[in-house]
């Protein structure tokens, strides 16, 4: 089926409620994202895609998980956009889509050593009520 | 029998688009005493004026309500079209559907639906309209200007050439402002000096120009045409008329710890000093907050080295006091504060500095004569990155909404001439938009980029490190390519926003002129009144209005002064009839006008009155001076007994629209 982009953007900002549209393609997040050399897209390059109607692209992209929610981004952001809330909305729409996903507490060793350990504990919060 | 005309505008879709004009005209028609509507689709045009002279022939009217935009647009031109035809100007209501109506909402019979209710209430107020005289009053003929920068300097000469008197008032020592400190400008890179030096010695030496530098303007009273101006001329501790300006004691002052406002803080200057060696005039000043003398007793070396004797420490500030015709406000700008932005190392490396402080280290007159130098090791630097828009645009609080207009062209043109210096430099300028509107300006920029070899990169600069060795690394991503960039940088320039300088908020408040939440001055029209403030008798010039570059600002200035020279033309202004009125015989003489009055139009006197019951007395009644109330009505609401009427606005006229509302 294919993806409804219209409805998967409303989605993520619903998600990340911050006014992704305010940003002016700067790239300051980018500057400053202390993770950005690992990210295959920079946060403004989410940003953009989210703006420009492509948001079915960042369901596949790994950047989310290279996040620290460290908010940086939002920090110095001149526009008052929030890039890591968009970060998180993704992290939670990627592990939405993967179906049933109560995360055992018995697998946690398994996960790789360089996740965010902020990450890990909003993902127990979430998926373990 | 009274006979009303209403006239109902389309102003082409703008109200006939979401308001049903037909249907106005039709509920408007069922009104006793109007004798005549008509809708038009532009009832200011010549042909929509004619429509209203022919009615009035035809059908004796003798008043007029004109539903279209706000009164503040055609108010003017109706009442003059009215009084062609012979019928009093203030016989004229405008009832406001394009503003108040069609414009904010979008819903046709919701919309409709509130025209006909505020024809209604034009209506029922026109009807209790009297025919008002204006009176007359005289016009001083000598204008003021606030701010003596270049804005204020052209806008000055201009008056003056016309053959008025002005004054310039500079809180500085000095007249030149911004432009003196800029080293070349753009577009043509010509010497920032070199073409405003002249104008200041032209300023100077006009018959009709009188310079009060080093003043401020203390209070201001008064009305367009008769403004009393109160100016403090701030002690300078030196007799201007016997100083030579030889500048020995600039030069022999011990105290040398105060940063020189005029070098950025790049150098220090002496207590006593002059601001730059072309100021004019080329009289010292005492900083006595710096000055050993006026701190401890002790020293006094200007004093016994001063071969003309003319230093005085007991000189005080002076009062003058002025009348004036037109006041013009040229404030001019600063660059905001760095306080807020941490990240680009501002404060903490010498070597994050910003344009402002480039231009004195390019400019031959500045504390380095010119040579490019890394400001903590006195070195050239190898590369250089200028950072565009530091605070500007930024809308989270910490910097200015707006874009700052001047920086993408400065840029180009710091990079430009350091490369031209300085050929092995390698300069970069990071940007979001280059943004360069203007007659030769976009060449210039891609000039800096085609045959100075500038690196033009897209991309915010993040932050700048500075480490324990000082050495400063730039955090930036190149939008273009994606790659995120660490540089190492000898010198970093930030682009600073500018904003009205701290003086325009005080001077709006004694002035009554509106300012926006940036403090810019607001002009009385955005597109056709540019350089009037909403105030009337009071004119905007330069940097104080708004962003703008040195050719704008001199053609703003050029057309602020020809306002101003409109008006000292004339003999006499008419003065607005619609002023207050004190109605004796219910007045109880409580006197809370007089302190309402934000123009000390109302005054206590005792004098012989009928009361209602007709009894004769004398007793203390408010009684308003015509040439000074401005209409206001902070009277009529503050008068306790309702004796106080605003004519042109009554009581009665006022509760004519709201009962017709409701």
């Amino acid at each position: 089926m294919a993806v409804d982009e219209k409805q998967l953007t409303e989605d993520i900002l619903r998600l990340a409620a911050t006014d992704v549209r305010r940003c002016m393609q700067c790239g300051r997040c980018s500057a400053n994202c202390p993770e950005g050399f690992k990210m295959d897209l920079l946060p403004h390059r989410v940003m953009w895609d989210l703006n420009s109607g492509h948001a079915s692209e960042l369901l596949e992209a790994d950047a989310p998980w290279q996040c620290l929610s460290c908010m940086a981004c939002e920090e110095r952001c001149p526009r008052g956009v929030s890039p890591a809330r968009v970060m998180e909305a993704l992290r939670l729409l990627q592990i939405r889509q993967q179906g049933n996903n109560k995360l055992p507490a018995e697998s946690v060793e398994h996960y790789p050593s360089d996740m965010p350990q902020q990450l890990l504990v909003a993902a127990f919060r979430k998926y373990n009520k | 029998m009274q006979k009303i005309g209403v006239f109902v505008c389309w102003c082409g879709s703008n109200i006939a688009g979401t308001v049903d004009v037909a249907q106005v005209v039709e509920a408007v028609r069922q009104i006793p005493d109007v004798a005549y509507a008509i809708d038009y689709k532009y009832m200011c045009s010549e042909q929509g004026q004619e429509l209203i002279r022919k009615a009035v022939a035809d059908y004796k009217l003798d008043r007029i309500v004109v539903c279209s935009c706000s009164p503040r647009m055609h108010e003017a031109t109706f009442r003059k079209c009215a009084e062609g035809v012979g019928i009093n100007p203030y016989m004229v209501e405008i009832a406001n559907i394009r503003e108040q109506c069609s414009w904010v909402l979008k819903d046709k019979a919701e919309a409709t639906a509130k025209a006909i209710k505020l024809a209604k209430a034009a209506i029922a107020k026109v009807r209790f309209n009297g025919a008002l005289k204006p009176g007359e009053s005289q016009v001083v003929k000598r204008a003021l200007v606030i701010g003596g920068g270049i804005a204020g300097i052209q806008t000055a000469l201009d008056i003056a050439e016309a053959g008025y008197k002005v004054d310039i008032v500079e809180k500085e020592p000095t007249i030149g402002g911004r432009m003196a400190q800029l080293d070349k400008i753009f577009p043509t890179l010509d010497c920032s000096a070199c073409i405003l030096t002249p104008k200041m010695v032209d300023a100077a030496n006009h018959e009709n120009i009188t310079l009060y530098t080093y003043s401020e303007v203390e209070s201001v009273s008064g009305f367009v045409g008769n403004f009393d101006v109160t100016i403090r001329k701030k002690a300078r501790s030196v007799k201007a008329d016997m100083c030579s300006g030889c500048g020995i004691c600039t030069e022999k002052c011990p105290s040398r710890k105060t940063p020189s406002e005029f070098d950025m803080g790049l150098k220090n200057r002496g207590a006593i000093y002059i601001p730059f060696a072309q100021a004019i005039p080329k009289v010292p000043v005492i900083d006595r907050e710096a000055c050993i003398k006026f701190k401890t007793g002790k020293c006094g070396i200007c004093s016994k080295l001063c071969p003309a004797g003319a230093i005085d420490y007991t000189q005080t500030d002076e009062l003058i006091t002025e009348k004036y015709g037109a006041i013009v406000l040229a404030t001019g700008f600063k660059t905001i504060s760095l306080d807020k932005f941490g990240e680009y190392g501002y404060g903490a490396s010498k070597d994050v500095i910003t344009s402002l402080e480039l231009e004195r280290l390019t400019n031959a007159a500045g504390p380095t004569e010119g040579h490019l130098v890394c400001p903590s090791t006195g070195k050239e630097p190898k590369k250089v990155i200028i950072v565009s828009c530091v605070g500007s645009r930024d809308v989270s609080g910490r910097g200015k909404s707006y874009c700052s207009k001047i920086c993408c062209m400065y840029n180009a043109k710091h990079a430009m001439y350091i490369r031209e210096k300085y050929p092995d430099v390698d300069v970069t300028v990071f940007y979001i938009d280059v943004r360069t509107p203007g007659k030769g300006f976009d060449e210039f920029q891609r000039r800096a980029v085609e045959e100075y070899g500038v690196h033009y990169v897209r991309g915010q600069v993040g932050k700048v490190v500075v480490d324990g060795d000082g050495r400063l690394t730039v955090f930036v991503s190149d939008l273009n390519s994606g790659r995120k960039l660490m540089l190492n940088p000898d010198l970093v320039v930030l682009a600073t926003a500018v904003q009205p300088s701290p003086d325009a908020r005080k001077l709006a408040t004694m002035l009554t002129a509106s300012i926006d939440n940036d403090d810019f001055y607001v002009e009385a029209h955005p597109k056709l009144r540019p350089v009037e403030s909403p105030t009337a008798g009071i004119f905007l010039s330069g940097m104080c209005q708004g962003p703008k570059d040195i050719p704008e600002t001199v053609s703003q200035a050029g057309a602020a002064a020809v306002k101003v020279v409109g008006l000292l033309a004339k003999d006499k202004l008419l003065t607005n009839p619609c002023t207050a009125q004190c109605d004796t015989s219910i007045c109880s003489g409580c006197l809370a006008c007089t302190h309402v009055c934000p123009y000390g139009a109302i005054t206590g006197e005792s004098k012989p009155v009928i009361t209602k019951l007709g009894v004769r007395e004398t007793r203390t009644v408010a009684v308003v001076n015509n040439a000074l109330c401005q209409g206001c009505g902070a009277c009529t609401v503050a008068c306790p007994c309702g004796a106080m009427d605003l004519q042109g606005f009554t009581n009665q006229q006022i509760l004519a629209e709201v009962d017709a509302l409701c």
